[in-house]
């Protein structure tokens, strides 16, 4: 049942919010309704599918298993964060020239995953990539053209980093 | 007819059919601005949760509602005699299959629950959470009853009956006999008998069903935003149902979150929430949670079915017969009924084969289970599961190569139009074709190499081949025959604007396949235009021509030659203003890139802008007896077959571990033949994400039941599905036979992925555990029924 809301601050895509909030709400449910970024999907409520990733502190994360009130005072970002900011406008370019979408509901997950795999590793291999999105599901695509789009634009940012040191 | 190859706009050089362009929709998906439903808020709107049956079978003698009434946030409180009085009941049957019957159904159970998940309380509060607490406080008295979980003793002597007034748990029987299968029996050198169980799995859409229903009293309307495949469909039954004339019915279909067959139904709960609007007054959300996803959300596939076929010393293939069964649970599904799937299975089984004499029966029964019906590629993995196995059983009896028995009986390129054993009329197929060309693209000599050295090591690797057909853009046939309010036709009306650039309406949906770029593909090509000045409409009742949706394939093929149509009647509707602006003759002008040119030598004449701007504000320079129309709408619907089958073959190489049991993938390869292709990329993606699809039946899901009824494994976390690492990358090539029964020549491609996995899975493990004298029959093929196969468990 309800307890007594709580009054949270928090960054969310650069803009510091404060909302009174049940404490029993999960940080997806901030997000989609008090915030009204539904670019964060919700799937499966229980951590699996991952289409609620978010980034947190740097750091990505489930926003289905986190409640509202435990991210008080962090910094996270969505996925209309990140297009507005342009951060990884590669990979959305590279999606979108390869069709690693069909629904779009896995995209956004899939997108703040694969940024984080390149920021960590930026040969992946294409077993390294499957890997590493593993814990996204898509019911659409069959995964391989997500592969191919990582893969590519982990080798553009190469070849780039190739030229800048030549 | 026209022929297609002689129509220069279609296929000229600069036509965008044939090639890959990216999905202009799909960029707002990648930026977080897709809309799906959950994503639309209304004022005023509230929301509904459901008390659901805890038991797969029980009276509910008493519902109290005081408590419940009074929690914090609640708007109302309704079960489901209050609903009956504004949402009529419903039946799933359908004419055309003749002696089914299927009991009445309510939106909200009345008197008994049927199966774990019916909803039978609706709570409508301000929020969801609130709903959900206030559910907590209803008392049900329930009398738990006998259930009926096994598909076999339903028809039992002492099996209880789900459904009264039905006299037995039968749904519907039918049976065929073509040719002599007796005699076919009578001289085989061989016979080989099987049993092959199909899994129920479900769609497991990673939306899923949404749907806010905004009843607006002071008018009369109800505007419905819903997560759907066919919103024309779901126009007329919400019509229906309420009470209301369908114009006053407006279904809009914003983003949709997969479907694949799961969204075309019509489901109690969604026809509760459309109720509730309509008692209040005021907008109503349900979102479906992932557990009541799994409950209440079609299931499909499950089917038992025991085979014999008949083969001679040299490999003819002389007999199939199968005895198909599967339990549905305890409704039939509406408007498409739940025997759909049987009806395939009998009507398709061996239909890639010359042989003649086929005998089938298919049974259908009732079951205290969550409803099944149709979902992507309706009984074709079942259909290809038992056609493959039992092809490859008779290759293994006479010693011959699996290649080589197909080659020896598929039906033969050149042997066009025919009929299978069981009647279905096709037009032009390619089997032949599409194995010679999967044999090379598999590189099958070397993998035979490569296995035999493999198991010298003692490493057991197998090829499975398994060839198919798939019924793709259905005519009235399926369902219109049948009584159901679901259009077999579809239809687009594309408008020029003031400034030449060009709106598309259509009746089809978007689900991510790419309709809305097929259709724009096609409009720019029969048009003149290019694709940036297109902008396609689709999933709106009051806006769309009156269409079918999307499902069974339909949307290339169908929707696309309405485009197809449509551009055309525009382009000479514009002609024919350009030619008196231009004081020349409409057939000496053609449109090209988005300019009015000479048809002769290409001289741009006028862009399409001016004609724009003349027809809508400078109408007065035009002669006075002439009105220039700038807008065509087509419709289109295939007549000359009940529908167009596809073909094509999966081939898959892979290597099975048998000290655990695990499956690797070494290589999957598609040849598919699905007629004109519009867009590569987006038909091999159809067949990538389909086989993919396929794989997760074969390999990993199942809904799985204890004997009481209840659903072991309703959350993502016990309910298996492909992940990234599980799946191979999947080479698909073509093969294009157009249907020349549009201009535009195009096939489904949707469904053929499903429809041939879990064929090719099987075999290969059965190809690779033949040497330890191990075979599967029972999808999924999980590690266990693989040892188990070989005796190692
Ligand atoms: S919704 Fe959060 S992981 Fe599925
Ligand atoms: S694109 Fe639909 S789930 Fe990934």
């Amino acid at each position: 049942m309800t307890t007594e809301k709580r009054l949270i601050s928090l960054s969310v895509n650069g803009e510091l919010q404060a909302k009174i909030v049940e404490p029993r709400m999960s940080l997806a449910d901030f997000l989609r309704i008090e915030l009204e970024l539904t670019g964060t999907h919700v799937g499966c409520e229980s951590g699996v599918c991952g289409a609620c990733t978010v980034n947190i502190n740097g750091q990505t994360a489930r926003a289905c298993t986190i409640l509202a009130v435990q991210v008080e005072g962090d910094e996270v970002t969505t996925i209309e964060g990140a297009s507005e900011s342009g951060e990884f406008r590669d990979l959305q370019d590279a999606f979108h020239a390869r069709n690693a979408l069909q629904c779009g509901f896995c995209t956004p997950g899939m997108l703040m995953m694969s940024a984080e795999l390149l920021t960590q590793n930026s040969k992946p291999c294409r077993q390294e990539i499957r890997e590493y999105l593993s814990g996204n599901y898509c019911r659409c695509t069959g995964y391989e053209a997500i592969v191919d789009a990582v893969e590519t634009v982990a080798q553009t940012r190469n070849a780039r980093v190739g030229e800048q040191d030549d | 007819m026209t022929n297609a190859s002689n129509d220069n706009h279609l296929f000229r050089p600069n036509s965008y059919i044939g090639r890959t362009v990216p999905r202009p929709n799909a960029k707002r998906l990648l930026n977080g601005r897709g809309n799906y439903t959950d994503d639309t808020k209304l004022p005023r709107m509230v929301h509904v949760a459901f008390l659901r049956s805890p038991y797969a079978h029980a009276r509910i003698n008493k519902i109290d509602k005081n408590q419940a009434i009074k929690a914090p946030g609640v708007v109302a409180v309704v079960d489901g005699h209050d609903i009956a009085e504004v949402c009529a009941p419903w039946v799933g049957v359908l004419a055309h299959l003749e002696g089914m019957k299927s009991a009445e159904q309510h939106a909200l159970a009345i008197e008994k629950a049927s199966w774990e998940g019916e909803p039978v309380v609706a709570i409508v509060a301000s929020t969801r959470a609130l709903a959900e607490d206030a559910l907590e406080l209803i008392k049900v008295e329930w009398d738990i009853l006998p259930v009926v979980t096994d598909m076999e003793a339903a028809l039992g002597e002492d099996a209880e009956i789900i459904h009264e007034s039905l006299g037995d748990n039968l749904a519907w029987r039918r049976t065929m006999d073509a040719g002599d299968v007796g005699a076919s029996f009578d001289h085989a050198a061989h016979i080989i008998e099987e049993r092959y169980i199909s899994n129920r799995h479900t769609g497991v859409c990673p939306e899923s069903r949404s749907i806010v229903a905004d009843f607006n009293s002071a008018d009369d309307q109800m505007t419905i935003y819903q997560s759907t495949q066919a919103p024309h469909m779901m126009q007329s039954l919400f019509a229906k149902h309420i009470g209301l004339d369908t114009h006053k019915v407006r279904v809009i279909c914003n983003d949709v979150g997969g479907a694949y067959g799961i969204k075309v139904h019509a489901y109690p709960d969604e026809f509760a929430t459309v109720a509730l609007s309509y008692m209040l007054g005021r907008p109503v959300k349900f979102v479906a949670d992932r557990r009541e996803s799994f409950l209440s959300d079609i299931h499909a596939r499950d089917h038992r079915i025991d085979t014999r076929v008949a083969v001679t010393a040299n490999g003819e293939i002389t007999a199939f017969e199968i005895d198909d069964w599967t339990g549905v649970g305890p409704y039939s599904a509406y408007p498409r009924t739940s025997a759909m799937e049987a009806l395939q299975v009998l009507n398709f089984t061996g239909g890639q084969y010359r042989n003649r004499n086929y005998k089938g029966r298919a049974t259908v029964v009732y079951q205290n289970k969550t409803p099944m019906s149709q979902y992507r590629a309706v009984g074709h993995p079942i259909v290809t599961m038992i056609t493959e196995g039992m092809v490859d059983d008779a290759a293994r009896a006479i010693g011959m190569d699996p290649l080589e028995i197909r080659r020896r009986n598929l039906i033969a390129d050149d042997a066009y139009p025919t009929t299978s054993a069981s009647g279905l009329p096709f037009e032009k197929l390619s089997h032949q074709a599409s194995l010679d060309k999967l044999e090379k693209m598999i590189n099958y000599a070397e993998l035979r190499k490569d296995q035999a050295a493999a198991r010298e090591r003692g490493v057991y690797r197998g090829i499975g081949i398994a060839t198919f057909i798939e019924m793709t853009n259905p005519g009235v046939a399926s369902y219109g025959v049948g009584g159901a309010p679901i259009t077999a036709q579809d239809g687009a009306t594309v408008r020029l604007d003031a400034n030449g650039n060009t709106t598309v309406a259509i009746g089809v949906t978007e689900q991510g396949q790419g309709s809305e770029t097929i259709v724009a593909q096609c409009v720019a090509s029969a048009l003149g235009i290019t694709l940036d000045s297109i902008k396609v409409i689709t999933g709106d009742t009051d806006v769309t021509p009156y269409g079918g949706g999307t499902w069974g394939s339909r949307g290339a093929g169908i929707a696309g030659e309405a485009a197809v149509q449509a551009g055309k009647a525009l382009r000479e509707n514009i002609l024919e203003v350009a030619a008196i602006m231009l004081q020349t003759d409409a057939d000496s002008l053609d449109i090209c890139e988005n300019n009015v040119i000479n048809h002769r030598d290409g001289e741009v004449r006028m862009p399409l802008s001016e004609i724009g701007r003349i027809c809508y504000f400078r109408p007065d320079t035009l002669p006075p007896d002439f009105q220039a129309e700038l807008v065509a709408t087509r419709h289109y619907v295939p007549r000359q077959y009940p529908f167009a089958f596809t073909n094509g073959v999966q081939g898959c190489y892979i290597e099975v571990d048998i000290e655990t049991g695990l499956i690797a993938f070494k290589k999957y390869c598609v040849v598919e033949d699905c007629g004109r292709v519009i867009n590569p990329q987006l038909v091999d993606e159809q067949i990538r994400g389909g086989v993919v699809q396929g794989i997760g039946g074969a390999l990993f899901e199942e809904c799985r039941y204890n004997d009481r009824g209840e659903l072991l494994n309703g959350t993502m976390s016990n309910y298996l599905l492909p992940t990234m690492t599980d799946v191979p990358d999947i080479e698909v090539a073509h093969i294009e036979t157009p249907t020349s029964e549009s201009e535009l020549g195009a096939k489904g491609a949707g469904e053929a992925g499903t429809g041939a996995a879990a064929a090719a899975i099987m075999n290969a493990i059965n190809d690779a555990l033949s040497p330890l004298g191990g075979k599967v029959t029972q999808q999924p093929f999980t590690p266990e029924r693989i040892l188990s196969a070989i005796g190692k468990i």
